[in-house]
């Protein structure tokens, strides 16, 4: 359990004020000029050594991204990008950083830009981040007031920010085609090779973070990489912001150790299960593209990286959705089938064709029309789907439907099997006269 | 060069090639639908999809480089599986959910035949199918007249994006909608603006888009193919002639990387149903006013009757725009035998002369040569209407790299950037005398291209212009050892080979618009010449395929073939000698033009020393050397050519340039007679008055 001390977001629930004084007083912009002067390379090996990984959902070690950056520039300059596009279902931190720790979130992208050589940074927003886009303007507007960022702030880095607002297309969330909107362009992956480290946005050197990815660097540096890497569990270390949804008695936002085991996260944050332990049907640990995980399997799991993956899972964003033994959990992955379908871009073909078919099979068998044979057939597809992508949509539309069949392929039998027994005629079609 | 192991086979790649080039260099056959060697990659298709060791999964073989594979642990070199049990797999799953929503119309697909997901399906599809749901419908768009829409089949690859954003250049053609409700569409389902955009149809893999004026017409497997030239323009493309019987059914580029690439003008591919129009099949006589049906012996009996009367300087012969070289050599021989010197093929009155050297009238620098030049001045051209492949060239070069071009001229579309210097040939001037600021981009280019069009050569001014021209030339330098930067952009497909025979007037003969004037001449052949009004008076021979303006002034019609229907030579624009091959034969009593001429010797008494082809080729060999080699460029003298050209005298006058071609659908007698093109043209020009209003 994460002690308040060992608090990067002090300020999550805005219980305080969000302006530029008030973060100073929690530790915002507290010696970052002294950050500065130890060096690009102090800063880069800093990250690499805190082990801190990516809060996106891939967990990439956000050090090692940095240092993929090349050193010196060869005329063209460099960028920060930052991904504030969270539109992954159940996710909901970057907007309370966005809104009560905005300072935090500016000053990482400053210490970050100054890493990887970067004197531009682009913050996309999420299109239906209205208030949020708001509120981290008026704070990049105090930043630039009081000289912290700038072309000749005082930390002596000449540093712009830039927020763009997209349009609100999930796919925009993907680092390659959240650049190609940025560029003004569809949103549409690209194709990689060549990364966006050597050709990114506008063709030049970029670096696509997660907003708390950035957020969390400034305290990081301050208090150290042995700090940070103190907390949680080898491998998987720090804190993390967890955002519990669903079938809990008090859904919440919830800044905690890594690897924290699951049992513990709902019992003191969420006043427990609804209906108990025992009415806990599965949970869904990351967001909606990653499998869903049983009640048996997540109860006393540790809330990191390597070990949801070794539950066929991850941690993804940590958007817990926690399900109890009242979901009708064949829809449920239906309806995040249905948003896969939508969100798909249309550009490559698996993903295009088969994320309309899966949906499309599931939602019968949701209500249990379809054949025992066609839950093989939805792997396969599945599986079709998975890994022949451009960019992570397709798997991410995979996985959710392998994780019911996995798990609960009994449920979608017996869902077939009382159709079946008690079979309801299509209704006739009759001409649209 | 860079070891890569494909299918177990170890082999040497350039670094910069993609796995998919890579593979084919090894003999590896990868399906693809979306790649295409011209357009950008796009790997969004994702049918080519191959195994690199070590690698999590498969990847997109056309965008992944040799490069970007990592070598083994050992320093091995990276090895590629194209036939892996993985990659099937995958393949299998792709060609799956291309199909699933694609309709099952192959029997009445025009594609049918000659359908990339038809032949891939072969290898890669399963027999039935496991989508129970229903499947998309999209509706169909307009996009224009010549491309016809089935947007149930589209695969999504956005070739026909690709091609006519980066090679056509307009942005007619866009995706709207996400996922699977993407359509490929134009948007206001307006038609498209590009007179390139028929070849979509081509590199559509499947039968979305197929040819509106070709549905339903014919199979692929019945057709026989020939290859041939264009004469649609003096560009030359390369063209497969499909033929079904006596019917030519459609044209269709081949692949010529030193001219056309691969693609054809909507001209050059839509004339077809052109050559069944408005033919002429048997001789006519004109009497009492009226042009009645003859038969052979009587029509030459009546241009005998003719041509007897008359002294030789009072008869003249003008050959026309499609004329073949053997036919207008032929019309020269006899010329010559009747002693006539009043010749002409310059029916639109060009200033060019081969007195003055081949160099003088040819466009030096080649159509590929156009992606070595590092700045271009167009002089009283629109190569877009002129010559559009040429154009296509000047584009990709664009497209390469930062390219000042500059225009003298009308300011057109030309569908890239460039700096409009001026109208007329006093910015010409100011250019030469490098007073102009793009003097400077000239000067500093190692290559420099002018390219002179017949807009700025058919004025009473163009001698003092075309002088001008190599003057820049000479200036600038566009004339060196390994470059020539001077070149004439002709409209004419038979201009350049009427040049090189001499096919103008002898000394003391008249050119051909004193031969056109009223009272010049008794007796005037015209060959295929239907581009110029001839006054009342003279006794005209048409000898032609179409009842065209040349028809309708004739007194004796002598019924010819045209471009598909004989075996002749052209030389295009470059000074290149390419062979034009008979794909059908000429209608009803038509025969090719030699022979018609060969026999009409006959009648008028001096017989021609030729009685077949062969025979005739021969002589034409031995007269000028350089028709003997197809498909290449005579060397010819750029320096002494400038030279010559320098001096040509007069004042240029303070008039702006216009293109000859005004409406690009109705440029010859065989486009005029084309239905497709006379819908083409007038939707063009509703298009033009639209945008003038």
């Amino acid at each position: 359990m994460l002690q308040d001390k060992d608090r990067i977001f002090t300020n999550l629930y805005g219980f305080h004020s969000p302006d530029l004084d008030a973060a100073r007083r929690r530790g915002a912009w507290d010696g970052t000029k002294f950050l500065i002067d130890q060096g690009r390379d102090w800063v880069v090996d800093e990250m690499k050594k805190s082990g801190l990984r990516g809060r996106g959902g891939a967990g990439f070690p956000t050090g090692l991204k940095w240092s993929f950056m090349p050193k010196k520039s060869d005329g063209r300059p460099h960028y920060l990008v930052v991904n504030a596009d969270e539109s992954e279902p159940g996710t909901c931190k970057d907007r309370e950083i966005m809104r009560h720790d905005p300072h935090l979130l500016i000053e990482g992208c400053l210490l970050a830009s100054f890493g990887m050589g970067a004197h531009a940074c682009y913050v996309y927003l999420r299109g239906e981040y209205i208030a949020e886009r708001i509120a981290l303007q008026r704070a990049i507007d105090e930043a630039y007031e009081a000289k912290l960022v700038g072309k000749d702030n005082v930390h002596g880095w000449p540093f712009d920010i830039y927020v763009h607002h997209g349009a609100g297309a999930y796919i925009c969330g993907e680092e390659t085609a959240l650049l190609e909107s940025l560029e003004g362009k569809k949103g549409m992956p690209r194709l990689k090779p060549p990364f966006p480290a050597n050709v990114g946005l506008y063709g030049c050197p970029t670096t696509v973070n997660n907003v708390e990815s950035i957020a969390v660097a400034g305290a990081i540096l301050r208090r150290g990489a042995a700090w940070f890497s103190g907390l949680g569990r080898p491998n998987n270390v720090g804190t993390k912001l967890f955002c519990v949804s669903g079938h809990v008695n008090k859904p919440c936002n919830v800044e905690e150790e890594m690897g924290i085991t699951f049992r513990e996260l709902i019992d003191k944050h969420c006043g427990g299960i609804r209906g108990g332990w025992d009415n806990l049907l599965a949970v869904i640990p990351g967001g909606s593209s990653v499998p869903l995980v049983p009640a048996e399997q997540i109860a006393d799991a540790y809330m990191d990286f390597d070990t949801l993956r070794g539950l066929q899972s991850g941690l993804g964003t940590a958007a817990v959705i926690v399900m109890d033994k009242s979901t009708d959990i064949v829809r449920a992955i239906a309806r995040i089938s249905y948003f896969y379908k939508h969100e798909s871009c249309g550009q490559c073909t698996p993903c295009r064709e088969g994320t309309g078919w899966m949906w499309r099979v599931l939602s019968r068998m949701a209500e249990g029309r379809a054949q025992k044979r066609e839950i093989d057939m939805l792997l396969d597809v599945s599986k079709q789907v998975e890994g022949h992508t451009i960019c992570a949509l397709g798997d991410a539309a995979a996985w959710p439907v392998q994780g019911l069949i996995r798990h609960f392929r009994h449920e979608i039998e017996k869902r077939i099997d009382d159709y079946a027994a008690n079979p309801h005629s299509d209704p006739v079609p009759v001409a649209a006269e | 060069m860079t070891k890569i192991i494909v299918d177990g086979i170890e082999i040497e790649v350039p670094a910069e090639y993609t796995l998919l080039q890579a593979c084919e260099q090894a003999g590896a056959e990868i399906p693809r639908f979306c790649y295409h060697e011209r357009l950008s990659i796009a790997g969004n298709c994702r049918m080519c999809l191959v195994e690199i060791k070590g690698a999590p999964k498969p990847v997109a073989s056309c965008a992944w480089g040799v490069r970007d594979c990592r070598p083994g642990p050992n320093g091995e070199p990276p090895e590629i599986s194209t036939k892996s049990a993985t990659v099937k797999k995958a393949r299998e799953g792709v060609m799956e959910f291309l199909l699933i929503n694609h309709p099952l119309d192959c029997p009445i697909c025009d594609q049918g035949g000659e359908c990339d997901l038809q032949d891939q399906a072969m290898a890669y599809g399963v027999d039935s199918t496991r989508f129970h749901e229903n499947k998309r419908a999209v509706e169909d768009k307009y996009i224009g007249p010549l491309v016809q829409t089935w947007m149930n089949r589209c695969i999504h690859c956005t070739r026909c994006i690709r091609f006519v954003t980066e090679v056509a250049g307009v942005p007619d053609l866009g995706a709207i909608g996400r996922g699977e409700d993407m359509e490929i569409t134009s948007y206001l389902e307006k038609a498209m603006s590009s007179e390139l955009q028929s070849n979509v149809t081509d590199l559509c893999p499947v039968g979305a888009l197929t040819s509106k004026p070709y549905a339903y017409n014919a199979r692929p497997w019945e057709l026989t193919k020939t290859e041939s030239v264009d004469v649609m323009d003096a560009v030359g493309s390369a063209i497969r002639v499909d033929s079904r019987g006596r019917e030519v059914m459609r044209v269709l580029p081949r692949v010529n990387e030193a001219i056309n690439e691969e693609w054809i003008s909507d001209k050059t591919r839509h004339i077809a149903d052109g050559l069944r129009r408005q033919r002429l099949d048997r001789p006519y006589i004109r009497e009492n006013g009226k042009l009645r049906a003859a038969s052979w012996p009587e029509a030459f009996a009546a241009i005998a009757k003719a041509v007897s009367a008359a002294k030789p300087d009072r008869i003249g012969a003008i050959a026309g725009d499609l004329a073949a070289v053997e036919e207008m050599f032929a019309l020269k021989s006899l010329m010559d035998a009747l002693g006539v010197k009043n010749l002409d093929a310059r029916q639109d009155g060009t200033v060019l002369d081969p007195a003055h050297g081949r160099a003088s009238y040819v466009f030096n620098p080649t159509i590929e040569g156009i992606e070595d030049a590092d700045a271009i001045l167009i002089v009283g051209s629109n190569p877009r209407l002129e010559a559009s492949l040429v154009n296509v060239r000047i584009r990709k070069r664009w497209r390469m790299a930062p390219l000042p071009i500059g225009v003298i001229g009308e300011k057109v579309d030309l569908t890239y950037d460039y700096a409009h210097l001026g109208a007329g040939p006093d910015t010409l001037a100011e250019i030469v005398s490098g007073k102009h600021s793009f003097a400077k981009a000239l000067k500093a280019a190692e290559r420099p291209l002018i390219i002179v069009g017949q807009g700025a050569l058919t004025r009473a001014d163009s001698a003092a212009i075309l002088a001008l021209a190599a003057k820049a030339a000479k200036a600038f330098g566009a004339v060196a050892e390994d470059w020539n930067g001077f070149g004439v952009l002709h409209t004419a497909a038979s201009r350049v080979g009427a040049l090189d025979l001499g096919f103008v007037p002898g000394e003391g003969g008249l050119d051909a618009k004193a031969m056109a004037a009223a009272g010049a001449l008794d007796v005037l052949f015209l060959l295929g010449a239907d581009e110029i009004d001839v006054a009342p008076g003279a006794f005209v021979t048409y000898q032609g395929t179409h009842g065209d303006r040349g028809a309708h002034r004739a007194d004796v019609i002598l019924p010819g073939a045209t471009y598909t229907e004989k075996s002749g030579l052209y030389v295009n624009t470059e000074g290149r000698v390419q062979l034009a091959n008979r794909a059908a034969f000429p209608p009803g009593e038509a025969r090719e033009d030699w022979a018609v001429l060969r026999a009409l010797s006959d009648a008028l008494g001096s017989r021609l020393p030729f009685d077949n082809l062969a025979q005739l080729r021969e002589k034409l060999v031995a007269a000028h050397p350089h028709f003997a080699e197809i498909d290449a460029i005579a060397q010819a003298d750029g320096a002494a050519a400038l030279a010559a050209l320098a001096k040509l005298p007069g004042k240029p006058l303070n008039e702006p340039f216009a293109s000859p071609v005004t409406d690009f659908y109705l440029t010859n007698p065989i486009a005029r007679a084309s239905t497709v093109m006379a819908e083409c043209s007038a939707l063009a020009s509703g298009a033009r008055r639209e945008a003038a209003e």
